[in-house]
């Protein structure tokens, strides 16, 4: 053996040198353990990772201008709208052998679908142009131009062409522009006009709600939580099913409680005018509006910052507190400089839990909200599931991610989010 | 060996007899006393017909257009037949995810041997699109609440000198856009023309912008029947065969405004990119649910006018209520004495530019 370290490196039974023996058991090892988990990872990746990853790059991707009409983009280059005259008769030419192709596999309505978020009046120019292209024959009916602008005179607007040409990239910051009230103009990035800015306001109000909600969400569960850690077993358990009850009831009905409730004609207003607080003709008005969102969220999120909270409790010993008493501290004293700070994980830990969880929120927003209670994910749905401009959703998602990101790097720096505790 | 093959053969004809038995066949609808309409005048009797079709019954109309794509997108189309408003069937035959129809040939003719497109007339808005029922956009009023001089034209909701109260009003442009022109001077014929410049569009904002403050915005079609229900609104709009749930069968205060009540359509289309075999179940059934007396018998069950010219004559008592129900559908000429016809052409084109216009101004 010690002959080996003096010749040369240490060699394993087998004669191999040591070292790649014992990396080889290692890679082995390291191996077994990926094939171990490799169900998990993969199932992960797949329905997960990858489904993300799809949606979040459809917000630069923009590929059906150009697959639907190859042609036109080409001949189109060398156009320069600034002249302030149509393209010349090659573009027209190269559009209608596109559109033939295009309306034959039915693609073109969905392109004008697409070009309608930029400029309003294309969808209806590409499907009544396709009616009409059908009958046409590309070597013999030409010149096209006149043609095209007989069929429908959108094709002699300059405007058309220039969101065309500009939107003819395999891929946009168009979307992205659009989620912060900007805009992809023939003349570079715009304003967009006053009347249709609305994402930068709902970003806003997304964060500083979900704030107010993770705040008020503190202040309620934090003595319940508390309740709940230093009671009896048997009643604090008691209490623990009554916050759990709300899990087990289903979200709609929750917030549809809260209707009935909170409206002007519900049982709050009805109590609070029998007892003479509030005039009949004046009854509050506490719901679809910021303040039933808040109200609302804050129920249905409470457990998520109480359970955090009350398993962390639970681990800090009550002989702390009363040996700081024991030491002269008043209970204020005793409560904020021994008990507090042990407690801090937790509130980190619900904080972080309905601060992401109301962010994304947006079912109770669209059914208490009225319309200065909802959210940017309000939006995201509407364009996900009802406008089908899924590039917008899936930029307005992505800046949400990045916030979201953002926010948890911060709360990393400032706290530590080794300072987080769920148990 | 032998017991193998034996076993796998066996398996083999067990499924293919099994398949033969009952074939699924998925129907997407909007779920409610809608889809049980449908149950009652469409399924029971197909299946009692067709004895080797068993119909699935699907609750998600309301996102049709975007399932749909995204089926298609993953090429796994899990839908036979699909119950949507004419607007979205006319989106999903722009993005090429429904198959066209011809009607003449694909459709049941009238009983009179009026050709299905005679029958359908100018209902058939789009290629890919099968019309099933009329509803309509209309308002309910409470009628405790408006004291002796019940509403009769559709400007009383912007009227709350004389009825004082809240309305609730649809959380999007269409409908309120073209009732807050009508109500402002601008003549039926022209209100898409109008509506069409800058200026329209600033007048029907400034006329909501009169009652901005007394709406409440719904979006789910049984807000304004709860809000009317408590008290909550004085008038709202919402669909009229809610407002006949809640007139008719819940008995509660509230009358109907048929003013300017604005048509839709609603009926069904099929998937494009299924299997030969499928699509041809999917057509067998479509030719047997939008027939004369089958698209009659629904209005049996729920107060939405049948589609057909020639289903009219036909539609008789509420099946369990008992009233005629003649007089509850839209269409009826009681009702229809001022209507509306939404323009699905123009809103494809202004659709997403108004709609961030209006939330613009909502959230203002």
């Amino acid at each position: 053996m010690s002959d080996a370290t003096d010749t040369g490196p240490v060699l394993a039974a087998d004669g191999t040198p040591l070292k790649r023996s014992l990396n080889r058991a290692l890679r082995r090892e390291k191996m077994r353990a990926l094939m171990l988990i490799a169900p998990l990872l993969i199932f992960v990746l797949v329905t997960f990772i990858a489904p993300i990853a799809d949606m979040l790059f459809r917000s630069v991707e923009n590929n059906i201008v150009e697959d639907t009409l190859p042609r036109t983009v080409v001949a189109l280059k060398n156009w320069d709208r600034t002249t302030g005259e149509l393209p010349d008769e090659t573009v027209f030419a190269a559009l209608a052998e596109d559109l033939v192709i295009a309306v034959e596999s039915k693609t073109h309505t969905r392109l004008g679908s697409r070009l309608n978020y930029e400029m309003t009046g294309i969808s209806s120019l590409f499907r009544k142009t396709g009616r009409s292209v059908k009958r046409w024959d590309i070597a013999t009916d030409g010149p096209f131009r006149e043609k095209f602008i007989e069929v429908d005179d959108g094709w002699a607007d300059i405007e058309m062409w220039a969101t065309l040409q500009t939107y003819s990239s395999r891929y946009t910051s168009g979307y992205f522009l659009n989620s912060v009230d900007l805009q992809l103009s023939p003349e570079g990035i715009t304003a967009r006009e006053e009347d249709q800015r609305i994402y930068i306001t709902l970003f806003k109000r997304t964060i500083f709600m979900s704030l107010t909600i993770m705040f008020s969400c503190v202040l309620l569960g934090y003595p319940i939580a508390w309740l709940l850690a230093n009671l009896p077993a048997k009643t604090s358990n008691m209490l623990l099913i009554l916050v759990l009850l709300p899990f087990w009831t289903s979200l709609l009905v929750r917030t549809s409680a809260w209707k009935v409730l909170l409206q002007q004609q519900g049982v709050i207003n009805d109590v609070l005018v029998w007892v003479g607080l509030v005039d009949n003709g004046n009854r509050l008005i506490m719901i679809n509006n910021q303040f039933g969102t808040i109200v609302a969220m804050t129920h249905i999120l409470l457990p998520f910052m109480i359970l955090p909270l009350y398993s962390v409790m639970q681990t800090i010993p009550e002989t702390y507190l009363r040996a700081a008493k024991s030491l002269g501290a008043t209970n204020w004293t005793a409560f904020w400089r021994v008990y507090f700070p042990q407690s801090v994980p937790g509130i980190g830990a619900g904080c972080i839990l309905v601060f992401i969880l109301s962010i994304g929120y947006y079912i109770t927003p669209e059914l208490v909200g009225g319309t200065k209670g909802v959210f940017i994910s309000n939006r995201i749905a509407y364009h996900i599931s009802s406008s089908l401009n899924w590039g917008l959703g899936a930029a307005l998602g992505t800046i949400l991610l990045a916030a979201v990101l953002i926010l948890y790097w911060a709360y990393d720096k400032i706290v530590g989010i080794d300072n987080v505790k769920l148990g | 060996m032998k017991v193998t093959q034996t076993l796998m053969t066996a398996s083999v004809v067990a499924l293919v007899a099994g398949g033969a038995l009952a074939e699924d066949m998925t129907i997407v609808s909007w779920g409610g006393a809608y889809s049980s309409s449908q149950q009652n005048a469409y399924h029971d009797p197909y299946m009692a017909a067709n004895p080797d079709v068993n119909i699935i019954n699907d609750e998600s109309s309301a996102e049709a257009v975007a399932k749909l794509r995204a089926m298609n997108e993953a090429g796994n189309v899990t839908w036979d037949v699909v119950d949507v408003v004419a607007a979205d069937a006319m989106r999903l035959c722009d993005e090429g995810l429904a198959m066209e129809i011809d009607a003449d040939t694909q459709l049941a003719p009238a009983p009179d041997g009026t050709s299905a497109t005679e029958d359908f007339g100018e209902l058939l808005v789009s290629e890919c699109f099968i019309p099933q029922i009329v509803y309509s956009t209309t308002f309910g009023y409470r009628t405790d609440m408006v004291g002796d001089t019940p509403p009769t034209s559709v400007c009383a909701i912007f009227d709350t000198d004389a009825y004082p109260g809240r309305r609730s009003l649809e959380k999007r442009p269409i409908n309120n856009m073209e009732w807050a022109l009508l109500c402002d001077g601008v003549a039926k014929e022209d209100v898409y023309d109008v509506l069409e410049t800058e200026e329209g569009q600033s007048q029907a904002f400034a006329k909501l912008d009169t009652i901005k403050d007394d709406v409440i915005w719904w979006s789910a079609g049984a807000d304004t029947p709860q809000l009317l229900a408590d008290g909550e609104v004085v008038m709202g709009s919402t669909y009229n065969g809610r407002l006949f749930a809640l007139i008719e069968e819940q008995k509660q205060p509230v009358a109907m405004l048929w003013d300017a009540q604005v048509f839709d359509l609603d009926g069904w289309i099929i998937p494009a990119g299924l299997s030969e075999e499928r699509q041809a179940r999917a057509l067998d059934y479509i030719y047997f649910a939008t027939d004369t007396q089958r698209l009659a018998d629904q209005a049996k069950y729920i107060s939405y006018g049948p589609a057909r010219t020639s289903s009219a004559p036909l539609v008789g008592m509420h099946a369990e209520l008992g009233i005629d129900m003649a007089p509850h559908m839209p269409t009826d000429p009681e009702n229809a004495k001022n209507t509306f016809l939404y323009n699905y052409e123009w809103w494809a084109d202004y659709r997403d530019d108004l709609d961030a216009k209006f939330q613009a101004w909502l959230s203002q």
